[in-house]
């Protein structure tokens, strides 16, 4: 029988001195690399951005809406200065610089799909179709927190009835603008670019449903969507599509970014509902900005009387 | 050296909680005040495990013995900014509802991770003594204290785990870890050769990695 020696090394797996010596220079590397970058990481935690606050042009005869909420209004730094907009970054509180140079103006809309009217609209064009209202509305993050906007817009129907879509048209599809010379955060794949949202069409026709283009009076900053954006009050924040460049009407439902990257965390619908819960948090509760205690979370953001019959016999646990 | 440099970097750990009350007292955390004190202290905390993980091998290849009487303080400023985050958690987003915190363990895998790393550390902050280290054993002590390196890589899968897409950030942490976890690797394969050589009768000059 033979035994082997422990120290019995084929001289071809000997690692030659050199590239001994090299292995290891590279590896003090690394270890003196990475010691450093904990410290670095250190350092860029403690620099976190300044809060920015600017004031853009007022928009003119504003009417006020029926559907404002009377609650306290969030601060206007809190809601420019916080915001989730991945095209920009995914740290909340750096749109609001990244953004500042963003050009919104020209700026042209596409409608296509099932429509008569398929055609390109210049933002103003569609911003002058109907008389502007302020509607203050409470906007729940998916994450857990929420904020209530005096927004400014009409409700999307009245462009939607101008383009008149067809009989065979049952989602609307909202694609924000991607362009990596203006916004940092799409030149990194976090999520599959442009971001796509979408609603059904009973939905979208819901009175409810904003096509937005101010807040606070004012124009919408750069960072809260501008120029123009989708605001639907009883959903997450999420289905509230920015900067919009295409408007599509289709048959089948579309594919939402998020829906698209975490399909188990993310639905279509993502109707707000305290009773079905993210798989990583709770739903049930949230925290206003300002606020210190957490407040209940209400079905369909409280929105429930306005909008729970366009989901009757559905089973919203399945469709999240 | 240690004698002088040990109260300055002791004092410089408590920047990023001194930080935190002075933004805080002056109104300066933000929109989401009780989220800003949450990744802050979360982020410190793995900042000053990895910071605690460097020191073995930063000695052994710089030749800066003393660094090691700083290891145990960067430990223990660990589990300090850990108890932070964890009272953060604990007071201002969950107000000690216990069994809303043990449904999170259960069903949240980013919060089990989180404790895990957390738990890990109680044991190690309190045999942290000297007096612990003798009444345990140089041996014992050490075997004990490698559970430091579960409660990194915890802390690391609780910060991949939490976020909703963007994984650039933990997985630098991850990066920094691994690397200081390879260096382990390797040193220990280097003993293990060295010592199946010695046993061959094999005379070597010493290495040490």
């Amino acid at each position: 029988m033979l035994i082997k020696r422990a120290g019995d090394i084929p001289s071809s797996e000997i690692t030659p001195k050199d590239l001994y010596l090299n292995r290891r220079k590279f590896l003090a590397g690394a270890v003196i690399a990475g010691a450093a970058a904990a410290t670095g990481f250190g350092l860029r935690e403690l620099a976190s951005p300044t809060t920015i606050v600017q004031a853009g042009n007022k928009i003119d005869g504003i009417k006020k809406s029926t559907f404002s909420t009377t609650e306290t209004i969030t601060p206007y730094k809190d809601v420019t200065n916080y915001n989730n907009y991945y095209e920009f970054s995914t740290e909340k509180d750096e749109p609001a610089s990244l953004a500042k140079n963003f050009r919104t103006r020209p700026w042209k809309v596409k409608i296509e799909g099932l429509v008569d009217k398929k055609q390109e609209l210049d933002v103003d064009t569609i911003i002058k179709m109907a008389t502007p209202e302020e509607r203050i509305y409470r906007h729940r993050c998916v994450e857990g927190w929420s904020i209530v906007v005096p927004w400014v817009g009409f409700s999307l129907s009245e462009l939607i009835k101008r383009v008149n879509p067809q009989s065979k048209a049952k989602f609307v599809e909202f694609t924000t603008l991607n362009d990596p010379s203006q916004m940092p955060g799409v030149r990194r794949p976090v999520l599959n670019w442009p971001y796509v949202e979408g609603l059904r069409m009973d939905e979208a026709m819901h009175p409810l449903t904003l096509l937005c283009f101010g807040m606070y009076g004012e124009e919408l900053p750069n960072q809260n969507g501008a120029p123009l954006r989708i605001v639907v009050p009883w959903k997450y924040g999420f289905k509230s599509a920015k900067a919009i460049v295409r408007i599509r009407f289709v048959e089948k439902q579309p594919i939402n970014s998020w829906n698209e990257s975490a399909p188990n965390e993310y639905g279509f619908y993502s109707n707000v509902n305290p009773t079905v819960d993210h798989p990583r948090w709770s739903q049930a509760k949230e925290r206003r900005l300002g606020e210190f205690l957490k407040r209940p979370t209400l079905m369909f953001n409280g929105y429930g009387d306005q909008v729970a019959s366009l989901y009757s016999g559905m089973d919203l646990r399945k469709n999240f | 050296m240690l004698r002088w440099i040990k109260p300055v970097i002791f004092l410089a750990c408590l920047i990023p909680l001194a930080r935190l009350a002075w933004k805080g007292f002056h109104g300066m955390l933000g929109a989401n005040p009780i989220e800003f004190i949450t990744h802050s202290t979360g982020d410190w905390t793995l900042i000053f495990l990895l910071v605690t993980l460097s020191i073995t091998p930063l000695r052994k290849l710089t030749h800066l013995y003393w660094l090691i009487g700083l290891r145990r303080m960067f430990g223990l400023y660990a589990f300090f900014y850990g108890i932070l985050h964890l009272t953060t958690y604990a007071w201002l987003d969950k107000f000690f509802a216990v069994h809303e915190m043990l449904a999170d363990i259960a069903k949240r895998k980013f919060i089990t991770a989180g404790m895990t790393a957390f738990t890990l550390m109680i044991p190690l902050a309190l045999t942290s003594t000297k007096g612990w280290i003798r009444r345990m054993g140089g041996k014992r002590w050490h075997a004990l204290h490698r559970l430091i390196y579960v409660s990194a890589i915890a802390g690391v899968i609780h910060y991949i785990w939490l976020v909703k897409a963007d994984l650039h950030k933990p997985l630098e942490y991850a990066a920094v870890l691994g690397v200081l976890m390879l260096y382990r690797l390797v040193a220990w394969a280097a003993r293990a050769k060295l010592n199946s050589k010695d046993a061959a009768g094999v005379k070597v000059e010493a290495l040490e990695i």
